[in-house]
């Protein structure tokens, strides 16, 4: 067969979506490096001569009040006392406008620019650090939430402020154990508007008359979550704003003469109260100052308030900040009875060389920033440093223009890290969007055309992959010459946009040759696009599979809808059968049989059985379906769903009872595991042989469970009850996964190296019953052998004869009545068994990888793969007898799309959810209970742990071809492929017959569970892209977006090991055949 | 060709959705509170009892329900019980599929059940009617030429529609509107009478509209 052409096509489709993929995520998941680095009072950012300890001079406010009223747009502060009907959201505020007209010297109202995304995490990591929070910033610790840049919450701590907070709970995951005192509430249910308010108001006034505190933070949630339950325009929010205009006014009633109060929104809302994007209605916040002392802050954006609070409130500017301090407020030694403070330029020039300091450490740490930009505003500083340290040094003062030219500095910083780190970028995201859709048509044509490009040698790979290259330079150079610098991600989308537009040129021509060759065959490529085609339940389900994708309630309860989709389609299988009569025995009735059905390769008894089958295994699947909705987790979003009791490891467990039912029950799981995997290959006679892969078999793989037994075992225990083993179980619990790394590796490549199970017998020619056939080109069969064989096993016999194979001694066949015949036990399972074999032995070792319970479940999973081959096989044996079997190997979409749903179904059994916080760490430990240097290592057993499901559907894809060949009737050849000779089962060596058919089906194969794949994560991408607005865009969609985008590559990898695995054994067999000939002729 | 059996089946479909339309409307005037949500039980069940009520009469005024060979008392009577028999026995095989579908397990059981008495009630029920207590035949009819007269097809058409329309009635369970018609298993129910009655117009319809091509052996 020919092989390297699909592995080539496989991996070049690959390749485009995953730079479809790349694209779209670069203009979508904006990443930043976290600086994990604090500043310190005793930093020297003061110019030379300064004192030394930052937090020693007067700071300009003792107190602080920040009032942040969620989602408070600056729409609802401004106050327009000519309208006479406002609507509900307008003029609601007026304490805000009466303040500051009555007071002006005291208070100010800006808009308050918020830096995408929207959201109110980000936006609160956002004005405590000052730097631009991204959905994903990289830091040291993924798995929980809390800050751990530096913030003016750390920075407070550190000066020894006492932080009180109130309101909503994001703070307190944000900045645990920060405060002196907090009172945080449930922020959760967005329908819920007063639960955090009231809870806020109960504390706020008795917290401010008393003096343990020096900030206080209070987070109001209503207004927010009203936006999002009824909009602004409703009258509940009149209600909301009104009732916030109280509290404004009661706290400034109460405010010190030593005490700022700051009352801003995180964010904005759109028109239909949701937030998340960068449109103006959601960016611009309100922002609302007052002092009972006359004060003149100018801040614009949101990152500015920290450095000018930290530096109004006497404390160091947090290391990652970004913003600019608002100079004006630090007037220069104001007139007598001031307070003294930090002059103008001063301030300016600590938070420059705060800023520098910061983009010096971050450009070491991460590339994102363009160099040549970077190497700019470093000239800048140092220019203005000198300028500046000069003339300091030189006694006189600073140039007048210095101030602003510092000022620009900031800014220019400010606007280059947003560019970088907080947009969108829509180009991308598009072009994204265009080469995904144009990889999944691709796959889907390629899946319908792969007969006709496997057989004419029509599409060679070589002219797109020079097309993409030459495409690619092309676009490098170009960028070269007009942007000085090359992005690479734009040479590899117009690469991958080219040999998409060639592969379909191509295939269109190839197309209208062939039908212009014969015109019956070929019209397959026109034919498939009409909807009556699409329309049939195979295809609605995996759409209806990517429209969930696209409501957050669907992804919420994706175990669930995905179980809901493969018992539909599942129960869709036996009733078409049963439509299309093929289901039952034809009645009895001769009028009927006689007219509808061709009479031959009927046989009552054998439809019956298969039926039989065919029901009972669909039964199998149901229950492992229904069984394995208890392994489960929750997400937080499900409110009252409770966790699988299977998910947590057994050393949590306290009963002692129920953790050795659960042990018991995992053993006995694994234990089935393995029996069941071994019993199939004893059964079609591979474990007879002595190559590599029956060793495995028969020695490494019992070894590893019985090893993974005794590590559940040991890490079981708890640390008291065998005190004097503690040093022996310290051991066990580091030697024991080892072990079984290392034997799983060296199983693993003991099927790669040595894939073949076949195990030969030359029989004397004397007890040959070959004379007394007639001179087929193949004949094998089973159980002819006599009871002396191997007792249990029931032997494939491959029969093989010399001279069939050797086509040109072929003449010669009839004179030697007395030829050598061969014996090949395992013949027939030749391809299927490395492969199954390969997938049972990494489930095994997945399962290392989970809490034990998950045993069960791994059990389940094999259960359901086996009923899933099983009932693929017996319903095209059942279209097969009845002569409708649309001939070849070709799999239909039915079996795919359950294949590729149950590897998602799966996903969430074995406990797995699409968000971060269910990520199951543990893993990473296993076998390293001290913890990794390294985070590859780390990471990458996460990653086996979290797709552990998609790897072994992925790498099973190929059974899928092969199963109905392993579960071949007898007697019924005839209705097969190529008009073989009833009889025989020749079983898998029917692909060795049709390499043509096997290449093109093993390519149809992957390209369509490749494009299933595709198409989900196609549509969790425009799920994406479309609801960037949405509320749970960053808690639902683009977690969700993660995970499918990490599983596709998952999936393809271990797909195209699973197909390399498969040429391999085809390699093997060929070379196998070879040796065998002289064998047998001598 | 078929001129008559599809009037006659237009009618009966008629009063069928008459009869479903008065056990909505009627208890509304007798019992307090009644509405489709709220009283959802109450509803379901007396649609069910209506439809069956209705079906039994008007197909066995119209002669669509096979006549026995023997009639003997004790013949009719034990295939009265076996109706009633399969008639539960339905109901319990729905009651499992929705199980296995996702419904909870114990805590809603009557409303699951409830759920599985309708579609019992709007299939199965017409099974019974039209092919007497035969599972064989009911397997039958369900494929391509499976149907044996006007009343087999327009069998297959209602089934098929009743079957999808409580299929679609879970969608809308997971959203998140919180909505009286989002409650367990009023979504499914609705879905399966609406589908129902979609059914009872559209199988009269498309056997109209494909008499040309319908053609049925003697049974
Ligand atoms: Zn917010
Ligand atoms: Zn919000």
């Amino acid at each position: 067969m020919k092989g390297l052409p699909v592995l080539c096509l496989l991996l070049w489709m690959s390749a485009v979506y995953l730079v479809g993929i790349y694209l779209f995520v670069g203009g979508f998941l904006l990443v930043r490096l976290e600086v994990n680095r604090t500043s310190t009072c005793s930093d020297l950012l003061e110019p030379a001569g300064g004192s030394g300890d930052f937090c020693q001079g007067q700071p300009r406010f003792k107190r602080t009040v920040i009032l942040i009223i969620d989602a408070l747009k600056i729409d609802f502060a401004r106050f327009d006392p000519s309208k006479t009907a406002p609507r509900p959201y307008e003029n609601k505020l007026p304490v805000l406008e009466e303040v500051v007209s009555s007071r002006p010297s005291q208070s100010r109202l800006y808009p308050f620019r918020a830096d995408p995304p929207t959201t109110t995490m980000q936006r609160i990591k956002g004005f405590t650090t000052g730097s631009l929070p991204t959905f994903v910033d990289v830091g040291n610790n993924f798995a929980s939430s809390a800050i751990l840049e530096d913030n003016l919450i750390h920075q407070l701590g550190q000066t020894g402020r006492h932080v009180v907070f109130m309101g909503d709970d994001t703070w307190e995951s944000l900045f645990p154990k920060k405060f002196h005192r907090s009172l945080p509430f449930p922020s959760f249910n967005v329908k819920d508007l007063h639960t955090v308010d009231n809870g806020i108001l109960r504390h706020l006034y008795t917290t401010m008359m008393g003096d343990d505190w020096d900030v206080l933070v209070a987070h109001f949630l209503g207004v927010d979550h009203c936006g999002h339950r009824f909009g602004p325009d409703h009258p509940a929010m009149a209600e909301k704003l009104t009732q916030m205009d109280g509290v404004i006014r009661s706290v400034i009633e109460r405010l010190q003469n030593d005490t700022l109060l700051v009352v801003m929104g995180d964010h904005g809302m759109t028109d239909t109260g949701d937030h998340g994007g960068e449109s103006l209605k959601e960016t611009d916040a309100a922002l609302f100052l007052y002092s009972p002392t006359p004060v003149f802050p100018d801040p614009h954006s949101q990152t500015d308030l920290v450095p000018t609070l930290a530096l109004l409130l006497g404390i160091p500017i947090p290391y990652s900040n970004v913003g600019r301090s608002s100079y004006r407020y630090f007037i220069k030694k104001g007139p007598a009875g001031a307070v003294e403070g930090l002059s103008q330029l001063e301030a300016l020039w600590i938070n420059a060389k705060q800023v520098n300091r910061f983009l010096e450490t971050y450009s070491s740490m991460a590339r994102d920033i363009p160099p040549q930009r970077l190497s700019q505003l470093k000239d800048e500083f140092s220019r203005l440093s000198s300028a500046y340290l000069s003339s300091l040094r030189e006694g006189r003062s600073p140039p007048p223009q210095l101030a602003s030219s510092l000022q620009a500095y900031l800014t220019s910083v400010r606007d280059t890290c947003r560019s970088t780190w907080a947009r969108f970028n829509p180009v991308k995201m598009a072009a994204g969007l265009a080469i995904l859709a144009l990889a999944c048509l691709m796959c889907l044509v390629l899946s319908e055309l792969s007969q006709v490009l496997i057989k004419g040698s029509g599409l060679g790979l070589k002219a797109p992959t020079a097309l993409a290259l030459a495409v690619g330079v092309v676009v490098a150079a170009a960028q070269l010459l007009t942007q000085g610098y090359v992005e690479e991600i734009w040479c590899l989308a117009a690469g991958a946009f080219s040999s998409e537009l060639l592969f379909f040129w191509r295939a269109r021509r190839l197309n209208t040759v062939t039908v212009s060759k014969n015109g019956t065959k070929a019209s397959k490529f026109s034919r498939w696009l009409t909807p009556r085609r699409l329309l049939v339940a195979p295809l609605l389900i995996p759409l209806l599979r990517c429209a969930s994708l696209l409501s957050d309630s669907y992804v919420i309860a994706e175990g669930r809808v995905v179980t809901f989709l493969v018992f539909s389609l599942v129960l869709y299988i036996p009733i078409q059968l049963n439509w299309n009569g093929l289901l039952l025995p034809p009645s009895p009735d001769p009028l009927k049989s006689a007219g509808l059905l061709p009479p031959s390769a009927l046989s009552p008894s054998t439809v019956r059985k298969e039926g039989a089958t065919l029901l009972g295994f669909v039964g199998l699947l149901i229950s492992t379906l229904y069984l394995s909705l208890s392994f489960h987790g929750c997400r937080e979003e499900q409110g009252s769903c409770q966790p699988s009791s299977f998910l947590y490891p057994l050393s949590r467990m306290q009963d002692n009872q129920l953790k050795n039912l659960h042990y018991v029950l995992s053993v006995i799981s694994l234990g089935i595991f393995t029996h069941l995997l071994r019993r199939f290959l004893c059964h079609y006679g591979n474990l007879n042989s002595s190559g590599g892969t029956v060793f495995t078999a028969r020695w490494i793989l019992p070894l590893l469970s019985v090893c993974l037994g005794l590590h559940w075992a040991v890490s079981a225990t708890s640390e008291d009850s065998f005190r004097n083993l503690a040093e022996l179980i310290r051991v066990a619990q580091l030697a024991l996964p080892r072990a079984a790394f290392c034997l799983l590796g060296l199983g693993l490549s003991l099927i790669w190296l040595d894939p073949i199970t076949v195990f030969v017998k030359t029989r004397a020619a004397a007890s040959s019953r070959a004379p007394a056939l007639p001179t087929p080109r193949y004949r094998a069969s089973t159980g002819i052998s006599p009871q002396a064989e191997l007792h249990h096993l029931i032997p494939q016999i491959y029969q093989h004869m010399r001279r069939s194979l050797d086509d040109g001694e072929l003449s010669g066949a009839a004179e030697e009545p007395n030829r050598p015949t061969v014996e090949a036990y395992g013949l027939g399972t030749v391809y299927s068994a490395p492969l199954l074999l390969f997938c049972g032995l990494l489930g095994v070792g997945l399962l290392l990888l989970h809490p034990e319970g998950m045993a069960a479940s791994f059990l389940l999973l094999l259960l359901e793969m086996a009923a899933l081959l099983h009932i693929h096989a017996s319903s095209s044996t059942l279209c097969g007898l009845h002569g409708t079997y649309s001939g070849g190997f070709h799999v239909p979409w039915t079996p795919v799309v359950l294949w590729s749903l149950a590897a998602t179904q799966f996903f969430h059994a074995t406990g797995h959810l699409p968000t971060f916080p269910s990520i199951q760490w543990g893993a990473a430990f296993v076998g390293f209970p001290d913890g990794h240097t390294g985070t590859l290592l780390p990471a990458s057993l996460v990653t086996l742990n979290t797709f552990a499901s998609h790897i072994l559907f992925a790498v099973g894809c190929p059974l899928l071809l092969f199963w109905p060949l392993v579960c071949e009737v007898r007697g019924s050849g005839g209705g097969r492929a190529c008009g073989e000779e009833v009889g025989d089962a020749v079983m898998e060596m029917r692909l060795r017959e049709n390499p043509h058919q096997f290449s093109s089906s093993l390519l149809q194969l992957s390209a369509r569970y490749l494009f299933l794949h595709g198409a989900q994560v196609f549509s969790s991408v425009c799920a994406a892209a479309i609801l960037r607005r949405h509320l749970m865009v960053w808690k639902v969609f683009a977690p969700k977006l993660m995970f499918e985008v990490s599983g596709f590559l998952m999936s393809s990898i271990f797909l195209l090991i699973g197909v390399t695995l498969v040429l391999r054994v085809d390699g093997a067999v060929a070379r196998w055949f070879k040796n065998l000939v002289p064998d047998a002729s001598r | 060709m078929w001129d008559h059996e599809i009037r006659a089946m237009v009618s009966t479909h008629a009063l069928i959705a008459a009869s479903m339309f008065m056990a909505t409307v009627l208890p509304a005037v007798f019992v307090e509170g009644f509405s489709v949500y709220r009283t959802h039980l109450l509803w379901l069940y007396c649609t069910s009892g209506a439809v069956i009520a209705v079906s039994v009469v008007v197909f066995w005024l119209l002669g669509v329900t096979p006549s026995t060979k023997k009639h003997t008392l004790g013949y009719k009577l034990s295939r009265l019980f076996r109706s009633c028999l399969y008639f539960f026995l339905s109901c319990l095989f729905f009651h499992t599929v929705v199980v296995l579908y996702g419904a909870p397990l114990i805590e809603s059981a009557l409303e699951t059940f409830s759920l599985a008495v309708l579609l019992t009630s709007l299939t199965t029920m017409r099974c019974l009617c039209v092919l007497g207590p035969n599972v064989q035949a009911w397997i039958r009819v369900f494929s391509r030429h499976g149907a044996m007269s006007v009343w087999d097809t327009c069998l297959q058409i209602t089934v098929a529609c009743t079957l999808i329309g409580a299929w679609m009635g879970a969608f809308p369970i997971p959203l998140d509107w919180d909505r009286p018609w989002q409650v367990w298993p009023v979504s499914c129910s609705l879905g399966a009478t609406i589908g129902y009655l979609t059914g009872l117009v559209a199988a009269p319809a498309w056997i109209h509209y494909h008499r040309k091509h319908l053609t049925y052996k003697c049974k």
